[in-house]
């Protein structure tokens, strides 16, 4: 898992685009793995009227999975991300978190290998985002996916990632880069370990460069 | 001719606690008292502003009830022509549907397709309908195929702006995510954007809905042929001073607007009212 940190309107948005061809490079070459890319937007762009189990069921039927498959799909990413019991609810009817669930569910049914994730959580309160991504660590556990997260948060950035590149404003380059050693699997109380403030703060001082 | 087109209606309050018995009572009492009025003002011109030989420009309402709805002759031809112009509103809205569901949605496939149709449909909307009642008339006879002409004419233009308006106000996002996973055109057109755009389509077909009968109203003046329409009537009734006959067919075209209206606002309720917040009834 790589975190990206940087101010923002630094670039990270558009990596993550170049990232996954949604937009084509002015000049200069991308080499990607291939493979399928899970992709988690800064919103939950969910379709409002289908319900949790149709929307989580998209991808998939966009990708002419038949219908059985897909549906089992499904209802394992729902048991996974925590959803049970609200398959028939549309999205309207839920949290911004719940939403953010929904939305990792979707990606999951494709069962990525590398994920992409755009400040998934940027729009949450701390509370939740804390327990996504505690969430999301044991999603990580499970699935052995490779995660590049992009955020503007150092102490989400730390606590995700077992590197974390630091991005400077305009123009948007990479100027440091930082090994976080915490073995997974990662408990909260790791966020009020001395050593993980010292790394959170390292962080933050290059961070603090790059804008300068 | 039109009001810009209303894409979204106003969202209704929607708390409970607004809507308890008492206000409910006034939202029923309050119209009622302005239909009161209304009365008793019409039946002062009758019977105190107008010599009994004048009469007949504005009948008192109990004669309107008696002679124009219910006797029952009078009330079977009305009906009858209410029904002819029904026929006639159904038949031109369904047409402009078709036609500018079809329109708006091979404008968005291409710009140069939009660029090149969306000026026209603007112009056709400009057109004075009735400048090309003659013509409509040499090309369509005067009978039921220039009536539903004159409701396609006057009804496409909402259908074809509302469906484009809601087949463009797709999330960028929501793009993104069906470019990522490889959608094809008709997947996009399906699943994203003709879903998504449903309110405002929908919108556009209430506003086609009552200019549609609007215009199978004109139409029946001037297509006198087949059976008399309740524009038709309304104009002979007019003309032979049964202003009893005549002010029960306008109120009952009235009548009819207001059930379409209302019809197609439960249509809304029930295809989207499930997630969008213009269709929603009170919770």
């Amino acid at each position: 898992m790589v975190a990206i940190v940087g101010p923002s309107g630094c670039g990270k948005s558009t990596l993550l685009r170049l990232a996954s061809r949604l937009t084509s490079p002015t000049a200069g070459e991308i080499s990607s793995a291939e493979g399928y890319l899970g992709y988690v937007f800064q919103d939950a762009t969910l379709l409002p009227w289908r319900t949790v189990q149709t929307n989580v069921e998209l991808l998939a039927e966009l990708a002419g999975v038949p219908k059985a498959e897909r549906s089992r799909r499904a209802t394992e990413a729902i048991a996974l991300t925590g959803l049970k019991g609200f398959e028939r609810h549309r999205p309207r009817a839920l949290s911004g978190g719940m939403r953010m669930r929904v939305s990792l569910a979707r990606a999951l049914t494709m069962r990525p290998r590398i994920f992409l994730f755009d400040e998934p959580f940027g729009s949450l309160d701390e509370i939740t985002r804390e327990r996504l991504n505690g969430e999301l660590l044991g999603l990580f556990e499970r699935e052995r996916f490779a995660g590049l997260f992009v955020t503007h948060s150092v102490s989400e950035a730390a606590f995700l990632a077992s590197r974390v590149l630091v991005m400077s404003a305009r123009p948007g380059r990479i100027v440091a880069e930082i090994q976080v050693p915490f073995a997974y699997p990662r408990q909260a109380e790791l966020r009020f370990d001395p050593e993980f403030a010292t790394i959170a703060g390292v962080i933050s001082a290059r961070l603090r460069e790059g804008i300068r | 001719m039109t009001a810009l087109p209303q894409a979204w209606e106003r969202p209704r309050a929607t708390s409970k606690s607004t809507h308890n018995n008492s206000q409910r009572l006034a939202q029923i009492a309050a119209p009622l008292v302005v239909f009161l009025v209304v009365m008793g003002v019409w039946l002062l011109i009758s019977y105190v502003a107008l010599e009994p030989r004048r009469r007949f420009l504005m009948p008192p309402p109990q004669d309107v009830l008696v002679t124009g709805l219910l006797n029952p002759t009078n009330l079977a031809t009305i009906l009858a022509g209410l029904w002819s112009t029904t026929q006639v509103a159904l038949a031109g809205l369904a047409l402009a549907i078709a036609i500018g569901s079809l329109i708006a949605i091979a404008m968005i496939q291409a710009r140069w397709i939009e660029w090149s149709i969306y000026p026209w449909a603007v112009v056709l909307q400009t057109i004075p309908i009735l400048a090309i009642v003659p013509l409509i008339g040499f090309w369509f006879q005067f009978g039921f195929n220039s009536r539903v002409l004159v409701c396609v004419l006057i009804a496409l233009f909402p259908i074809i702006t509302n469906t484009l308006f809601g087949l463009k106000s797709t999330d960028q996002t929501h793009h993104d995510l069906f470019t990522l996973q490889g959608a094809s055109r008709w997947q996009r057109l399906s699943k994203l954007q003709l879903p998504g755009a449903l309110p405002a389509i929908l919108s556009g077909w209430r506003i086609a809905a009552g200019l549609s009968v609007i215009g199978a109203i004109v139409g029946d003046f001037f297509f006198r042929q087949g059976e008399p329409g309740i524009g038709r009537l309304i104009d002979d009734y007019r003309a032979r001073l049964q202003s009893e006959q005549l002010f029960a067919s306008v109120a009952l075209s009235s009548l009819l607007g207001l059930v379409v209206f209302w019809g197609f606002g439960l249509l809304g309720q029930l295809l989207v009212g499930s997630w969008h917040e213009s269709h929603r009834s009170t919770e």
